[in-house]
Formats: structure tokens, C-alpha cells, sequence
């Protein structure tokens, strides 16, 4: 059987009854037997989770009818949760080795969400250890490589989770993005890629990282499936308190996108910005109004970013003693180290006021860049990463080379605000090129009009890598 | 060259409870030394009437009402299910009293 590639064509064979669930999963689980040893896409398979859920899902489906759509507005929709969204009874290792047999006691709140909606959860994804990386290549689960391109890396953290998307190996899969995490390997592995508005959707159950930055995205093939899904994830939970129930308005009127000139700078690939330029003509075409627009503080964000977050960092994995659960401190790999070492070193007395505390004042020059922006335009486009996908082992041992990775991506982080990776063409060597598109706080509706609209004017095909 | 010290890096390794071997020293202090020189570029940015902030949606206090959700509690055996020390339904911690 074809897998289906969008959760509309997954509903319209089901509601023709080309395949049961139970069979779909059997199609994935056979795919990722076959092509998942060279990709390395996932930690840990679910197969007997799949398997039981989709006969559930199978016998809702004989006995409601139609109306099980109405009921699992994602019904059957196979999703790849990167490995720090804790599952009850399922592994979750944070791809580290300190919860390398760490199997939860509770499922986290976007888990469950997506669960109650219909979802069946496969498996769980690499991604760098507590999603610390640009590359994938910090995990202690082994490195997972680009299935366009198996010699190049599939961006990071969450690598697994835009592998398993590009591979077909999931309909969809969650990440988390603290600096790009989600933004970055969608752009390297040509899926769509979904940041939320700070605040919009539920850390709870989430292996933290900078909880001033988190966020709690997914991937998917086209812009319409990540809409379909974040009107699941957010919303208050009661258990993540920067989460409240907020209006997600509506696009209305001319819209204008802004094009930040601090963006094109040097260090930037030629195709990559040349790639952006073409996109913004493509809404350009489509009656958007196009406008330079200026970002100044940009130049500062990548240092901001790194002192916050391994500030916030150092504190968030200090909880890892190996008393409660997991194992001791030494199973720390070195980027972890690296970044508890450097957020102590932020934080410590002597230094706090001339790092950290500067670093949050220079966030708020960012900020204002933002919403000066937004007064003139509705939305931002932008290169996402700097270069195409780069070769394994290119940046590894160059710690400072790999956070430059990063620099357009962290301010959205820093400030808050929503951003949406769209995938657009391919460069010669067959590696994916795309852009970002970011909005004020809360504009989401906003972001998934435009790249809907994108996809209609390129007629955009979702793609699933050849492997 | 923003230079941490050897010294430094031993007092950070100490205060964030990580074991650092002579080799991973020398390497912390070059990799360390290395980012701080370049987010040392913040001293160029003006800040001077701004306030700092620790976090960014503006919302104030969140509460809930103090009640206890069964639904959300672990149960004994749930709650140690992530460690093989322990001793009649508690975790078991290296003593750190001396007789």
C-alpha cells in the first residue's frame, strides 16, 4: 500500500476504506526495518503501543462511522515524538545516556492531547542530547543522517523528528525548538517546520532545556497539517503557567511582509538568500506587499542566546542527580557539560551582572526590534539556516562554529514570537532550501495563511525522500 | 583573549557537581574561553535606561485553586519506579551527616 503523505488523503482513504490502521502501522513499521538502520531516526520503536491503539481506533471507526472524524479530528495520524516528551510506559532518554532506561511515570501534555485526538504514537526520535546541538550529531544514541543526502547532517536538535517526516517513517512528528530546534532541521530536511508563540502550547512533560525559550512545535509535510495540529497542542493545561488561553486572530486585509536587511549579511550561502528573495517575489506575485524593514539588535542575538540558555540550562539539569531516576552526573556527554559549565560560569557571583543581566536587557532591544517591525508589517521572511544542510563531522569539534548555526533562528526565541519553516526547492546538490516566516505574538493564523498560500501559488507537492 | 582560568574552570566543575578529568580541563577552558571572548560583544550594546527581564509573556502570578487532582498524582510504586535504591517506599541518598 502507499502510506499517505497528508492527514486529508490518511481521512479520504480511510473513508473509502483502501486500508485499516492496523495495516498502515504494519506499512510504516516495514519502512523503518528497511531504510531506519542508515538513517537512524529513532531510539525507540513502539510497536505495541502502535498496534493496540490502532485496533482501538479501527473498532471506533467501524462503530462511529463519519463521526470518528468529528471525534479524532486526527484520527489514525501516525506521529514521531522527539525523545524529551515523556510517554508513560515508553522509554525517554533525551537522547542522553543519563535516562538511557528511563521509562515514565506520566505522559506529557501535548502527548496526551495528541492521543485523545487520534494520534498514534510509533516511536520516539533521536535528536541531540537534551536537545543541545545544530546537527544531531550530539546525541549518545548515534548521529541520524539527512535522507536526502546520507552524508550530510539533518540540523538539530530535533534530527530524529525531521528525518522521520522527510523518510515517510511518520505522518508527523513533534519537537521542541529553544533556538531554532525545530525551525532549523525542518529547513535541512525540506518538511515544514512549526515554532509556537512562547506561552501558546504546554511545556508540561517536556524535558526542559531554557525554559525562558522553550517551545513545543512539530513537523509535518504541508502547512495545513501543522495548523490541524497546533489547534490540538495548544491551549492551557493548568500545568505550564506562562500557557493561557488566547485568540489566535484571523489574517484580515492587505497583508505586508517585511524583509529585514540584517538578515542578507555576510556568511550567508548566495543560494540561500537568493532562495529567500525568490520566495518573497512568489507572495509579491500573490498581491502581498513586500518592504524592507530593519531588525538593528539582530547582530547581538546569537550572545544573548548563549547566555541565557545555558543559564537556564545549568539550572534545569541540575535536577539530574541519578537519586530519583536516571543515572549519575558523570553520564553527562560533553556538550551538556560544555553548557552547564558555561551557564554556572554566567551565573556565578563576579559575573552575573556583566553576562546574564546584560543578556536580558540586550533581549529587550531585540524585543523592540520586533514589535517596531510589526507595526509596519504582519510578517517577517527569512533565511532559516545560513547554509544548506553541511556534511557530517563538518562543525563537530568546533563548538562556537556549530552555535553560529543558529543566528537566524534564536532571535524568534529570544523574543517570543511565533516562526513557521517552509520548505521550497532543492540546490544542485539535491539538498533542500526554504525560508521562514515569523509573526508578532499570537499570529499563527497569520503564518499558516501565508504558507498556505505559498504552497497553492508554487503548487507545492508534499515530497518524501528517495532512500 | 577573555582567558577562565584553570583555577575557574575547576570552581564552575565544583559548584555544578560535574567530574572533569585533567584532559577535559584543558579542553572547558580553551572551548569556554572561546565563547565568552565573543559574547563579550554585548558590552558594545547601549543599555543604559534599560530594565532586565527574566521572562516575556507579561503575565503575573498564574494560581490555581490549592486543591489536590487524584488524577494527577503518582501513585508510591509510580513515583519510585525510576530507581532501583530504595528502602521501604523511600529513595535511598548517600548519608551526608557523620555520626
Amino acid at each position: 500500500m502507499d502510506i499517505p503523505l497528508t492527514i486529508n488523503s490518511l481521512h479520504k482513504d480511510l473513508k473509502e476504506k483502501k486500508y485499516s490502521l492496523v495495516e498502515l502501522i504494519d506499512s510504516y513499521l516495514q519502512r523503518i526495518k528497511s531504510f531506519d538502520k542508515e538513517i537512524n531516526s529513532f531510539i525507540t520503536i513502539s510497536d505495541d503501543y502502535a498496534f493496540k491503539k490502532a485496533k482501538e481506533l479501527d473498532s471506533s471507526l467501524k462503530e462511529l462511522g463519519k463521526d470518528a472524524f468529528q471525534k479524532y479530528p486526527l484520527l489514525g495520524a501516525v506521529v514521531a515524538h522527539k525523545d524529551l516528551f515523556l510517554t508513560k510506559g515508553i522509554r525517554t532518554t533525551a537522547a542522553s545516556n543519563v535516562l538511557k532506561s528511563y521509562i515514565p511515570a506520566y505522559s506529557g501534555t501535548v502527548v496526551k492531547k495528541l492521543e485523545k485526538a487520534g494520534a498514534i504514537v510509533i516511536g520516539k526520535t533521536n535528536c541531540d542530547a537534551w536537545a543541545h546541538g545544530a546537527s544531531g550529531e550530539n546525541s549518545d544514541f548515534g548521529y541520524s543522517r539527512n535522507p536526502w543526502n546520507k552524508e550530510y547532517v539533518p540540523g538539530g536538535s530535533s534530527s530524529g523528528s525531521a528525518c522521520s517526516v522527510a523518510s515517510n517513517f511518520s505522518m508527523f512528528a513533534t519537537g521542541t525548538d529553544t533556538g531554532g530546534s525545530v525551525r532549523q532541521p525542518a529547513n535541512l530536511t525540506g518538511v515544514v517546520g512549526f515554532k509556537p508563540t512562547y506561552g501558546a502550547v504546554s511545556r508540561y512533560g517536556v524535558i526542559a532545556m531554557a525554559s525562558s525559550l522553550d517551545s513545543v512545535g512539530h513537523f509535518t509535510r504541508v502547512v495545513e497539517d501543522s495548523k490541524k495540529i497546533f489547534e490540538i497542542t495548544r491551549g492551557e493545561d493548568g500545568k505550564d503557567s506562562t500557557v493561557k488561553n488566547n485568540n489566535f486572530p484571523k489574517p484580515n486585509g492587505k497583508l505586508r511582509i517585511g524583509i529585514p536587511k540584517e538578515y542578507f549579511i555576510e556568511g550567508i550561502e548566495k543560494e540561500v538568500s537568493e532562495e529567500v528573495k525568490r520566495s518573497a517575489k512568489v507572495f509579491e506575485n500573490e498581491g502581498i506587499e513586500l518592504k524592507e524593514i530593519s531588525l538593528p539588535n539582530t547582530k547581538y542575538a546569537i550572545s544573548v542566546y548563549y547566555i541565557i540558555q545555558p543559564a537556564e540550562v545549568s539550572s534545569n539539569l541540575s535536577r539530574f542527580d541519578g537519586i530519583r531516576y536516571g543515572n549519575s552526573r558523570n553520564s553527562f556527554g560533553d556538550e551538556a557539560k560544555r553548557r552547564i559549565m558555561l551557564g554556572t560560569y554566567v551565573l556565578s557571583a563576579g559575573y552575573y551582572d556583566a553576562y546574564y543581566l546584560k543578556a536580558t536587557k540586550v533581549r529587550i532591544k531585540i524585543i523592540e526590534d520586533f514589535e517596531k517591525a510589526f507595526k509596519e508589517v504582519d510578517a517577517i521572511i527569512a533565511p532559516v539556516s545560513p547554509t544548506p544542510a553541511f556534511k557530517i563531522g563538518e562543525k563537530a569539534s568546533d563548538p562556537l562554529k556549530m552555535y553560529l548555526a543558529d543566528i537566524f533562528t534564536v532571535a524568534a526565541n529570544i523574543a517570543g514570537i511565533p516562526g513557521l519553516a517552509i520548505p521550497s526547492s532543492f540546490n544542485k546538490k539535491e539538498l533542500p532550501l526554504g525560508f521562514q516566516l515569523l509573526g508578532p505574538k499570537f499570529s499563527e493564523e497569520t503564518l499558516f495563511f501565508l504558507g498556505e498560500k505559498f504552497e497553492k501559488a508554487t503548487s507545492y507537492k508534499p515530497k518524501v525522500a528517495k532512500l | 583573549m577573555t582567558n577562565i582560568t584553570k583555577q575557574q574552570i575547576i570552581h564552575i566543575a565544583k559548584l555544578a557537581k560535574l567530574k572533569v578529568s585533567e584532559k577535559e580541563i584543558a579542553k572547558f577552558q580553551e572551548q569556554l574561553s572561546n565563547i565568552i571572548e565573543y559574547v563579550s560583544e554585548l558590552d558594545k550594546a547601549d543599555t543604559k535606561n534599560v530594565k532586565p527581564i527574566s521572562q516575556i509573556t507579561g503575565l503575573l502570578d498564574t494560581k490555581r485553586e490549592d486543591l489536590i487532582n487524584k488524577k494527577d498524582c503518582l501513585t508510591l510504586e509510580e513515583a519510585l519506579s525510576g530507581t532501583e535504591n530504595t528502602h521501604n517506599g523511600y529513595f535511598k541518598v548517600s548519608a551526608i551527616l557523620e555520626k
